[in-house]
């Protein structure tokens, strides 16, 4: 049976779709996933993500451990900022992609539910004398994202909010209850995503979705999570990358500092020409109301040149938005498709993101 | 809730309306539940002859693309037009304004139509 987050009854009791995933029986969605979705990006949107995987490392040798399992730089992380990286294999291959906090005791690494049980042998394996715990099933997470995140959040807290840049964190309370108040998400709007003890959790959901009633905050559920993702032009693992796919093949290559010394994938990661990957991951932009999914092939020139990792409707936009990984050599002027159940559909090549928030310009 | 009494369900999960041997065709609120935010309906030419039980259109939603079929044999005389720029009425409105077909000459679909009480028999099954 599927695990539960300590939200699960509020969810059922709301009427949300449930689904599987990650092991989780997780709210896919609560009124729709184009009200959800507009939701957060004209005003707020409250998101349960305590499925997601935390493991604390901490102890002697625990920044070792942190830069010996990411390939990007931990050595330049303050206490109280945020990364974002992937964890590799020897091969180089995407184990993970991971945010790691840095608080005064040590880091917390947030991962991905699906792949928490995988994760942790692996970091336990390779910690050396640091010490990991797999805070995973006491953590809540909640994320409050949207335009409006903000303001519905800071009567709820002594934080100030605003002093908190982008990819930082506090320690503070919210409703109350003790959590770490991080400015991070995962939606491409402003926002917070609070930790909390699980037992806490049910409160902090309860002032939230009341400090936003009035300004049309709504619960949203998984398939909002990924639409808003995708547009944003964020990875999902397992679909976007995974332990066969290198970090400059799926677009992120910013992440990997091969200067920062030694790292799990660093020797095979050299080898890459950073400008010249296997693989290109791009953007494709379908007219009309088409949904590409994982796995449809991507044509150019009479022949499958790659194959889309993610497809979805852009709710924002009005029209169908797919990432795709194609082979190095395509030219991206000519004609593109992509094979929809059966027929080639026109497709256009167009920059990362598909939305950027219109104040994201000078946004901390 | 609407009046589905003179309404007859296909374990497809299509409905058909008899009108004076016309006939409306959409699917049913449990399918359009399922489905979730619909995103695209394809339509038949009006015109199309269709027999019983043949693919008529796609559904496709955020989560999946369903074929549609037809639940009784008849000729496309019209097309809910409105389903191209809001197709999202399958969902406010499966059994009224997010209709998908009407149909003439609409033959006998003989004992595989069931009524509602059936049709919530089987889903809930």
């Amino acid at each position: 049976m599927a695990a539960r987050t300590p939200l699960y009854d509020r969810h059922v009791a709301a009427g949300a779709r449930m689904v599987e995933f990650g092991g989780y029986d997780m709210p896919l969605q609560y009124s729709s996933i184009r009200d959800e979705h507009l939701a957060v990006r004209n005003r707020a949107g409250l998101f349960d993500l305590s499925h997601m995987g935390e493991v604390r490392i901490h102890g002697r040798d625990a920044l070792e451990a942190v830069q010996r399992l990411i390939a990007n730089d931990a050595s330049r992380l303050d206490v109280g900022a945020a990364l974002y990286g992937v964890m590799c294999n020897e091969r180089g291959g995407i184990v993970d992609d991971v945010v790691v906090y840095r608080d005064p005791g040590g880091y917390l690494v947030v991962v991905n539910a699906a792949c928490r049980f995988k994760d942790v042998a692996w970091m336990r394996e390779q910690a050396g004398g640091a010490t990991l715990d797999d805070l995973s099933d006491s953590l809540a997470l909640l994320a409050v994202q949207g335009p409006l995140a903000r303001e519905i959040v800071q009567p709820l807290t002594a934080v100030a909010l605003d002093a908190v840049p982008h990819f930082h964190f506090v320690d503070g309370s919210v409703a109350g209850v003790h959590c770490a108040v991080s400015r991070t998400g995962y939606t491409g709007e402003d926002g917070v995503e609070l930790y909390i003890d699980a037992e806490g959790a049910g409160s902090v959901w309860d002032a939230i979705l009341e400090a936003g009633r009035t300004r049309g905050l709504l619960p949203c559920g998984l398939g909002a999570r990924d639409t808003l993702r995708l547009e944003a032009g964020l990875r999902l693992y397992g679909q976007d990358m995974d332990e066969d796919v290198d970090p400059y093949s799926c677009g992120l290559g910013w992440t990997v500092k091969i200067a920062k010394g030694d790292f799990i994938g660093r020797e095979s990661l050299s080898g890459i020409d950073p400008k010249n990957p296997p693989r290109r991951f791009i953007g494709m932009r379908i007219a009309d109301r088409v949904i590409a999914r994982h796995g449809n092939a991507v044509l150019a020139d009479g022949r499958v040149v790659g194959d889309v990792t993610s497809g979805t409707f852009s709710f924002t936009l009005g029209y169908g938005i797919a990432t795709a990984s194609v082979v190095p050599d395509v030219n991206k002027e000519q004609p593109m498709f992509i094979e929809v159940r059966g027929a080639e559909v026109p497709a256009d090549v167009t920059p990362l993101p598909f939305y950027k928030r219109p104040s994201a310009v000078g946004a901390r | 809730m609407a009046d589905l009494s003179t309404y007859r369900f296909a374990r497809s999960h299509e409905w058909l309306r008899r009108d004076n041997g016309a006939a409306m065709v959409g699917i049913t609120d449990h399918a359009q539940s399922q489905l979730g935010d619909v995103i695209f309906v394809e339509l038949p030419a009006v015109g199309t002859q269709l027999e019983a039980g043949a693919k008529f259109g796609v559904i496709e939603s955020v989560k999946a693309a369903s074929d549609l079929y037809a639940p009784a044999s008849g000729t496309v005389a019209e097309v809910n037009e409105r389903l191209t720029d809001s197709p999202e009425l399958v969902n406010s409105d499966p059994y009224g304004e997010g209709w998908m077909l009407r149909l003439q000459d609409v033959g006998d679909a003989g004992s595989e139509l069931v009524d509602e009480a059936e049709y919530q028999r089987l889903i809930a099954g």
